[in-house]
């Protein structure tokens, strides 16, 4: 297992870097293909320093899926933008720490190196797909494109190919829907496009930011079909970010769950899901509705709103919501910042939490005070 | 596609309509509101020593008798077959397009009108490339380096292009380049683009950058708040996923979006425009649609101030009708709804 | 009707009875924009809604569920049918012959961005019902209104604020106080938390519940998550192209649904589990899209998207019929009840409607078997994803 065992302490990122041996640089279908060390993304606004990721270290393997489980503004979506090397798109963006890609370190390169990379080893889906695809251009026009930035070839051969993918996504007549525009499209048919696109020069890693969230039920059950069985096929790492925790469960490997700019919790989807050690996780759980089960109770929400980026609370960004912030722990003050460290678990190693109580404390918690209820 | 064309051509075409009734009403209604009788109207044109005969025979003449519906038929009437005045013995013909006679000059219309025409379309024409091409340019460069220098240095510029009346900047670059370094020594004067083209342009540079400085003024504005919001769009994020050079992205997927409302804002322009740019062409001292427009009003010329009246409402209605069309074609949306 | 579950809808007279509802927007074309067709948005609907309960309505997006809400609360005038509210009609009321009605039917949007005025502060947001309806509530509307602040959970204290100074969690509380100002019998909720975020839904999700309680409330809530719908609802109503499908109790409704594309629905939505997927977890995958509402397929509107459809459902519309106690489906060919049309010639299309995919990612393929049979799974059996 190439989880690394010790999370970096923050604030010294190039240390902590230098002393963790980075997996990726090895490359081959059993290794981790992207690998983030203390990944740290910071605006600078007129209002101050908006830290939207502060801190995010994981991996991906090649045929693994990794899902990245948040609210809005807990830094899910800038994470993603920051490993394709998007995030210079705003205005006075401060990035730091380490994105390896197949053995290839991303922040310090060239960023005309890390563009010729985009599109091509690494691709990304996004939401919407109505306002994510030009209104201007046809869809095959727009796929020709993506294929030709990247492949020396005639228009013709492009087109082909473009027709080629949306037949393979499942577009019918797709010698006749290259030429239409995606408002011609519904819904459904326009994310089936924009895989397409993605998936046009087959990228070893997809990053899928909410891809189903503006999807009705039933298309959005055929589109996370249609994305298991393209990665099935092409054995790419994705990324799934997404709000929605049925979708991770069904999607995802390995969970990284992100409140405030931090990972306050990592590992796979068993142990996330079945033991959960973080008091946020334990709240998203709570509140949410189940399809699967007859509930009549209330719902357990997290009380109060997510924190602003420009003022995370010091230590714990979790502190002020966390119904156990009274519980007294040693040596801890509330500007001290919790660590990922790894949790005791019956589902493996590889599960990490940042959280101050004890992990007797959150075990006796979980199993008697939060499971019964869920 | 068809049918969008068809609705928008019988669209203006009731527009003009409108217009010349209006305008119509207007010169002709509001006399009569104001209380003055036909006789006293008819008087106008035959001059001082006007008797009640040649008042009535002037009356007849320009249908003065007859009910206002008639009045605006034929007046609609002869642009399309012409017209023939009478006075007393002789007879002048009016060639269609006839927009009417004025009696105060004893000359058509139409043929005053089609003079002046390319005077005007000069002076539009040149301007608006100009105008265009470095309006556009500097709101994209303002746009891309958004808070920089260069942005604040172009925008303080654009306003004080949108702030300053032509008659100033005209005037100035008047008196700069024609007396205090007089490179136009003999001053700037209309040649016919027929006689010489050289001396067309040369003589035209100047008004075409005084009426270009305020027009770009504008598009650099327009085309900087387009294309930040354009450049914020989703469909950007994606071209720059695909890999695209930052070029590619800003010319090919953002500038078409964010040119889309400044076509629209240039028809309407450049349409009035065409009708006569009225301030430049006084302060250049050129025979253009504007300066004539300008001069009838204060004559009290009716008939000439209702054809440039018209004139000028054709070519707004017309671009406007040019911009729906290209519209279309930039924009797939709009063929199909 | 046809009830005969004595023990809750026939004893009580409904709040809100609708007949044969239909609301058809007309399409213009061409030159002289001449109405060519009709976007049938809602083409027939009957429920009632009792007092007390709360209907959920859910389907998939232009399935006609809010073009029905803003009928049931008049903001739109229905083409055709009829809407009683505590036994007034009010199909075709005058606004001003509503307005007495406004102050018991409210409603509750989803946006809570852009349904609330960002020029006034909340106290005026939430006092405005008074205003127009003229009534002055005990002890002044300043006190009304701080009263109402506190029962949806906001600080009384923030009377004088704008809206942009609130969350989203927030703003959708103080459209939810707007709507509680007039005391309402009925409140219509469309995608009251579909904006928010999952620890605020639930906060909200719990409000509703509570003021229910305290109020007396009877809700019809509209929304596309069919989790929130089985959370908050008593009884549920499945829409699909302007009908109504399924109309049946939360529990046996999703226990065993009877409606194939109520099946289909159910099986779509992915599970919180991710045991799910490792086991024999299968789904129903239909193919395609919605057909447009401008068009609708005839007979059965799902006919042309249905692993079971024959012959009879591309020309017979099926009756929403009662086929169990408390059960309304419109189906020739239930899931768990009597096949209404046995023995009739399966259509073509039908083999092809729906793929089975396992969810499971590890193992290989075991996709794409076509129904070869009117129905991939057993007719009896609820599905395991519906347990």
């Amino acid at each position: 297992m190439s989880e690394v065992s010790k999370e970096q302490t923050v604030g010294t990122p190039a240390a902590a870097a230098l002393g963790e041996p980075v997996p990726a640089q090895r490359s081959g279908t059993e290794d981790t293909f992207l690998s983030v060390r203390d990944l740290r993304i910071h605006f600078r606004t007129d209002d101050g320093l908006v830290k939207s990721v502060d801190g995010v270290s994981f991996d991906v393997k090649a045929g693994e899926t990794l899902g990245i489980v948040g609210e809005s503004g807990s830094g899910k979506s800038v994470t993603s933008l920051g490993v394709m090397g998007l995030h210079h798109a705003a205005p006075n963006a401060r990035i730091s720490g380490e994105v390896w890609l197949d053995g290839e370190e991303l922040i310090g390169a060239d960023p005309e190196h890390v563009r010729q990379l985009r599109g091509q080893k690494m691709a990304m889906i996004f939401q919407d797909p109505l306002s994510a695809m030009h209104p201007y251009y046809t869809v095959g026009a727009q796929i020709v494109e993506a294929y030709r930035v990247h492949n020396k070839v005639t228009r013709k051969v492009a087109r082909a190919r473009a027709i080629e993918m949306l037949d393979r996504v499942g577009i019918p007549e797709p010698g006749k829907r290259v030429d239409s525009y995606p408002h011609e499209f519904s819904g459904g048919m326009r994310q089936r496009a924009m895989i397409a696109m993605a998936l046009v020069n087959n990228p070893q890693l997809l990053i899928a930011d909410e891809p189903t969230t503006a999807l009705d039920v039933t298309v959005q059950a055929q589109i996370l079909d249609l994305i298991r069985d393209l990665q099935k096929e092409f054995g790419s790492a994705v990324i799934m970010i997404t709000h929605d925790l049925g979708v991770v469960a069904e999607m995802a490997d390995k969970l990284l769950v992100m409140y405030g700019g931090r990972c306050i919790e990592r590992g796979t989807a068993e142990q996330v899901f079945y033991e959960p050690r973080h008091p946020y996780t334990w709240g998203l759980l709570g509140s949410m509705p189940r399809i699967d089960r007859d509930q009549t109770e209330r719902l357990i929400p997290v009380k109060g709103s997510p924190p602003s980026l420009i003022n995370v609370p010091d230590g714990c960004a979790f502190n002020p919501r966390c119904p156990y912030a009274d519980i007294p722990k040693d040596n801890i003050t509330r500007t001290t910042r919790p660590e990922l460290t790894e949790t005791g678990s019956g589902f493996g190693s590889g599960h990490f939490s940042a959280c101050h109580m004890s992990q007797e404390e959150r075990t006796r918690i979980w199993t008697e005070e939060i499971a019964p209820k869920l | 596609m068809a049918a969008y064309f068809i609705r928008r051509v019988f669209g203006a075409v009731l527009l003009l309509l409108v217009v010349s009734a209006v305008t119509f009403a207007i010169f002709f209604l509001v006399p009569r509101m104001a209380g003055q009788t036909m006789d006293q109207l008819a008087a106008q044109y035959v001059g001082k020593d006007a008797n009640p005969d040649t008042v009535a025979a002037v009356k007849k003449n320009l249908g003065l008798d007859q009910p206002l519906y008639a009045q605006y038929w034929d007046f609609i009437r002869q642009i399309f077959v012409g017209a023939d005045y009478k006075f007393g013995p002789d007879v002048q013909h009016c060639d269609a397009p006839c927009f009417g006679y004025s009696f105060k000059r004893h000359i058509e219309v139409w043929p005053e009108i089609v003079s002046r025409i390319p005077v005007t379309f000069s002076l539009a024409i040149g301007a608006a490339v100009i105008w265009l091409i470095s309006g556009i340019a500097t709101g994209v460069v303002s746009a891309l380096k958004r808070g920089s220098f260069l942005d604040r240095f172009f925008m303080s510029v654009a306003l004080a292009g949108v702030s300053l009346p032509i008659f100033f900047t005209g005037m100035l670059a008047l008196g700069v380049l024609t007396v205090q370094w007089p490179i136009w020594s003999d001053g700037i004067n209309y040649v016919p683009f027929t006689e010489s083209p050289l001396d067309w342009a040369w003589n035209l540079l100047v008004p075409w950058c005084s009426l270009a400085f305020l027009y770009s003024a504008l598009y650099a504005r327009l085309t900087r708040a387009g294309m930040l919001e354009t450049m914020s769009e989703d469909y950007i994020r994606t071209a720059r996923a695909k890999g695209l050079k930052e070029s590619r992205v800003v010319g090919k997927h953002g500038l078409r979006a964010a040119l889309t409302p400044i076509v629209t804002i240039f028809g309407m322009d450049f349409g009035l425009l065409l009708g006569g740019a009225v301030i430049t062409e006084t302060v250049f001292s050129f025979q253009g649609m504007g300066k004539y427009a300008i001069k009838s009003v204060q004559d009290n010329d009716l008939p000439i101030v209702m054809g440039v009246t018209l004139t000028a409402a054709f070519f707004i209605v017309f671009c406007n009708l040019l911009v729906d069309l290209v519209y279309a074609a930039i924009d797939p949306r709009v063929r199909y709804s | 009707m046809t009830d005969n579950n004595a023990t809750d809808s026939a004893s009580v007279e409904p709040l809100l009875k609708v007949e044969g509802l239909v609301k058809h927007f007309p399409i213009r074309k061409g030159l002289l924009q001449r109405q060519t067709g009709a976007v049938k948005a809602v083409d027939g609907l009957s429920f009632d809604v009792r007092p007390g309960e709360t209907l959920g309505v859910v389907g998939e997006s232009g399935c006609g569920k809010s073009t029905m809400g803003r009928l049931i609360t008049r903001l739109l005038e229905p083409t055709g049918g009829k809407v009683e509210f505590a036994g007034h009609d009010i199909t075709h009321m005058s606004a001003g012959q509503l307005r007495p009605l406004r102050r018991d039917i409210q409603m509750i949007f989803q946006d809570p961005y852009s349904s609330l005025n960002p020029r006034h502060t909340i106290g005026t947001i939430v006092g405005a019902p008074f205003k127009l309806q003229g009534v002055q509530p005990e002890g002044g509307v300043k006190k009304e209104v701080q009263r109402l602040l506190g029962l949806v959970g906001l600080n009384p204290e923030h009377y004088n604020r704008y809206p942009h100074e609130f969350s989203g969690g927030q703003r959708q509380r103080i459209g939810i106080a707007r709507a509680l100002a007039l005391n309402p019998k009925l409140v219509v909720a469309d995608e009251p938390v579909s904006a928010l975020d999952v620890s605020i839904q639930a906060q909200v999700v719990n409000l509703l519940d509570d003021l229910q309680d305290e109020l007396g409330l009877t809700y019809v809530i509209i929304a596309h998550d069919l989790s929130v719908i089985r959370h908050v609802s008593d009884r549920i109503a499945v829409m699909y192209l302007g009908k109504i499908v399924e109309l049946a109790d939360r529990k046996s409704l999703y226990e065993a649904p009877m409606h194939p594309y109520t099946k289909a629905l159910m099986s779509a939505v992915p599970v919180p589990d991710p045991r799910r997927r490792g086991a024999k977890s299968e789904r129903i995958l239909l193919k395609g899209d919605v057909p447009s509402p401008i068009a609708p397929p005839s007979g059965c509107r799902f006919h042309t998207r249905c692993w079971k459809a024959t012959e009879i459902c591309g020309t017979q519309e099926p009756p929403l019929l009662e086929l169990k106690p408390g059960r309304r489906v419109a189906c020739h060919h239930p899931e768990n009840a009597e096949d209404q049309v046995p023995d009739d010639k399966v259509l073509p299309s039908a083999r092809e409607a729906v793929e089975i995919v396992s969810v499971s990612k590890a193992e290989p393929a075991s996709t794409t078997e076509p129904a070869s049979k009117p129905g991939p799974v057993s007719k009896t059996e609820p599905e395991p994803d519906s347990v």
